[in-house]
């Protein structure tokens, strides 16, 4: 089956998901923090609409529901938090650019190729549909790791692992119709709550080493260096 | 079902209370009572599993599994609550922490014991998730708690690492769930471990190890499995000492519960393929890997904290190649291995705590003489290493010879792996416990206030087990044994 026969509303899911996918790419590259986390709270943005859709299309009507929360923390109040964070920490006119641009992106894509080849046995008796969400979820999630390892900086890894969530949600939401309600409401009860200490630890950092770039915190690989 | 209310309850209530209290020494000895009134809630709760078999309800399941783990954790709650309280106050009077951070310590003691026995006691596999992860949220300010610069850099580290294996883990329980949605009609019930693991043979062998790839590597960083363990020392030696005493007792035991778990759903889907032991193979290679890699990390070590963490990695490895191997005899030496481990360990970091105290510093380069300093310490640590190197008559050498054999009966070319790990883990831990238990004393160097209750206690249960292991409780493991295997043992 072509992608073209498919029901309206799942074309529109699948562009949707690879707008998802590409503001994972403009985070990635963004270099200042202040237009990531713009870019993040877009993330945020189309997620909350794909499992609106999913929800209109679909009886699972606590689909609503996660998609209201998803909108109101993914895309309003932890972008908020971490400009507000941003702005008291005087980061907003911070720039980071990435060290190598073309590599970081030739990775990105090779994660991309990855997913799909990962998601193969998942879908040999599946529609062509949910492979391709289940394998763009997998790339966010992944690319979003690689933000964590490429940036140095204790916001900008953040952002990476929040987009990681909405990487998971959106695979959550596309392959299954989501989580059962507790689940959701328990996942999301956590990711606030990290975020909280996130901005607690941002502070305890910079008390430390004075600066958010992590990779000066390396008191304790010294110790083992100085082992050998 | 009351008593299985209390125990995850009371230590929620805790939680809430402790921090408002504004008297410390009341708060220290509230924490001991909550602790006790859990232990008392489970040990309750045993019975009702031995009488029944099961306590279930929609969200919860006890089984003898579960339950066995659940009197250890409450258990290893109420010593280390007793250590805790004169030692923080020691802390506290030291200046190291301030009253607010007392406050937060004990609020957050009680909230991890909390997730420890959500994770324990639940039936869903999206709760277990959401409580392993809670349990690193409520420890992470505890391991920066004192503020240096090495225990900021330890906790955002913890924070990062774990938050992403943890990640990885939320996506293959949404596989998972996708695979369950083909077998499952209703929706809530699709998490669910008993009525995933009812319909095992049924669910999709090809979603259910791609799942499984990603729960272990996810359930696994909190295991502290190499290459993902980068987490643990640093976690363990920077954080106050009953935090380290709970972790490694306690967090790691919960996380590989998690992975056994998955493993017997993954089990019954692959029964039927051409390759049943996949998963079997997975932890095996896991669990040999980290258990080889921190014996000899363990020769390297400067930090006493550090040393006995990669300890605590080393056996949890053992525990993972043995749930692995598979078969009746292996899964009752792991499940015993765990129960000796956690109990020994916790004991372990106690008197490290004490031995830090008296030299002023966790360097194994500077702490000497505690023997002559302080006897109860040094002969506490002395007696602690010899039990958890596994030397007769101590609980860990049966457990250990239990592994051992099951190995020679099914794998036979791994025994001699893991005897060699053993004999390199023995002289990693020697070479450094000499000098620190006998050596010359510095000058200077006093006895302080100890409390060695918690490990007179956990060591004498760690002997009993090693001479004698009492029938009600191999009867308790064997009927964990028969649920995990599906065959008796005694």
């Amino acid at each position: 089956m072509s992608l073209e026969q498919l029901p309206m509303l799942q074309q529109l899911m699948l562009v949707l998901a690879a707008m998802v996918l590409f503001t994972s790419f403009v985070l990635l590259e963004q270099a200042r923090l202040l237009a990531a986390i713009h870019a993040f709270a877009w993330q945020g943005v189309l997620v909350a609409l794909v499992t609106a859709i999913v929800a209109s299309s679909s009886e699972h009507l606590h689909l609503f529901f996660s998609a209201a929360l998803t909108l109101g923390l993914k895309a309003l109040l932890i972008p908020w938090m971490l400009h507000r964070l941003v702005r008291r920490l005087e980061l907003d006119r911070h720039r980071e650019p990435l060290r190598r641009p073309a590599l970081v992106i030739m990775a990105a894509l090779a994660l991309v190729i990855f997913s799909y080849w990962a998601v193969v046995p998942v879908v040999q008796q599946e529609l062509l549909f949910t492979r391709n969400i289940v394998a763009v979820s997998l790339a966010v999630v992944l690319i979003g790791l690689l933000m964590m390892v490429i940036r140095t900086q204790a916001v900008a890894q953040v952002l990476g692992f929040m987009s990681m969530e909405n990487g998971l949600f959106l695979a959550a939401v596309s392959a299954t119709g989501g989580m059962p309600l507790v689940v959701e409401l328990g996942v999301a009860f956590d990711v606030l709550v990290a975020m909280v200490l996130f901005g607690v630890f941002f502070f305890q950092i910079r008390e430390s080493i004075d600066s958010l770039d992590v990779d000066r915190m390396n008191r304790l690989t010294e110790h083992v260096e100085e082992k050998s | 079902m009351n008593a299985l209310l209390i125990t995850v309850v009371s230590p929620l209530a805790g939680a809430l209370i402790l921090p408002s209290l504004r008297r410390l020494s009341w708060a220290g000895w509230l924490n001991v009572l909550v602790s006790t009134i859990t232990l008392a809630a489970s040990l309750n709760l045993a019975v009702t599993v031995a009488d029944h078999g099961v306590v279930a309800n929609s969200l919860f399941r006890v089984d003898a599994f579960n339950v066995y783990l659940l009197v250890l954790t409450a258990f290893v709650g109420v010593t280390t609550s007793i250590f805790s309280r004169p030692y923080m106050r020691h802390v506290c009077d030291s200046g190291r922490v301030s009253q607010r951070g007392m406050r937060l310590y004990h609020a957050m003691f009680q909230a991890f014991m909390f997730t420890m026995f959500l994770a324990l006691s639940t039936d869903n596999l999206g709760v277990l998730w959401v409580s392993v992860e809670g349990a690193t949220l409520a420890t992470v300010l505890l391991v920066s708690l004192y503020r240096t610069p090495e225990a900021i850099e330890a906790a955002w580290k913890y924070f990062i690492l774990c938050g992403v294996g943890i990640a990885l883990a939320l996506f293959g329980t949404v596989l998972l769930y996708f695979a369950a949605q083909h077998v499952i009609s209703d929706p809530e019930a699709g998490l669910s471990w008993s009525a995933l693991y009812s319909v095992a043979p049924q669910l999709q062998p090809a979603i259910m190890s791609l799942a499984f790839v990603f729960l272990l590597v996810g359930y696994g960083t909190k295991v502290g499995l190499v290459p993902m363990h980068q987490w643990l020392p640093d976690a363990h030696s920077e954080g106050p000492t009953p935090m380290s005493a709970v972790l490694s007792g306690l967090l790691l035991n919960v996380a590989l519960y998690a992975v056994v778990r998955l493993k017997m759903l993954v089990d019954g889907s692959l029964s039927a393929t051409d390759s049943p032991h996949t998963a079997g193979y997975l932890l095996m290679g896991f669990g040999l890997v980290s258990f080889l890699v921190a014996g000899l990390f363990l020769h390297r070590q400067r930090d006493i904290k550090r040393m006995f963490s990669y300890s605590s990695i080393e056996h949890m490895g053992l525990m993972t190649f043995a749930f692995g191997l598979g078969g009746p005899l292996a899964t009752f030496g792991a499940l015993l291995h765990m129960l000796v481990h956690s109990l020994t360990k916790s004991a372990i970091f106690v008197t490290v705590g004490h031995a830090a105290h008296i030299a002023g510093t966790q360097s194994i380069d500077h702490i000497r003489g505690l023997i002559r300093t302080q006897p109860a310490v040094g002969w506490g640590l002395l007696l602690g290493v010899a039990a958890i190197a596994g030397f007769p008559p101590f609980g860990v050498f049966t457990s250990e010879f239990l592994l051992l054999t099951a190995t020679m009966q099914s794998q036979p070319w791994f025994t001699v792996a893991l005897l060699t790990g053993l004999a390199v883990a023995f002289a990693g831990l020697f070479r450094h416990l000499h000098p620190m238990v006998y050596g010359p004393v510095p000058e200077g160097q006093q006895p302080v206030s100890a409390n060695m209750l918690p490990v007179i206690v956990h060591l004498g249960l760690v002997l009993w087990l090693g001479l004698s292991i009492p029938g009600f409780l191999s009867r308790w493991l064997d009927r964990a044994t028969e649920l995990i295997t599906g065959a008796h043992l005694l």
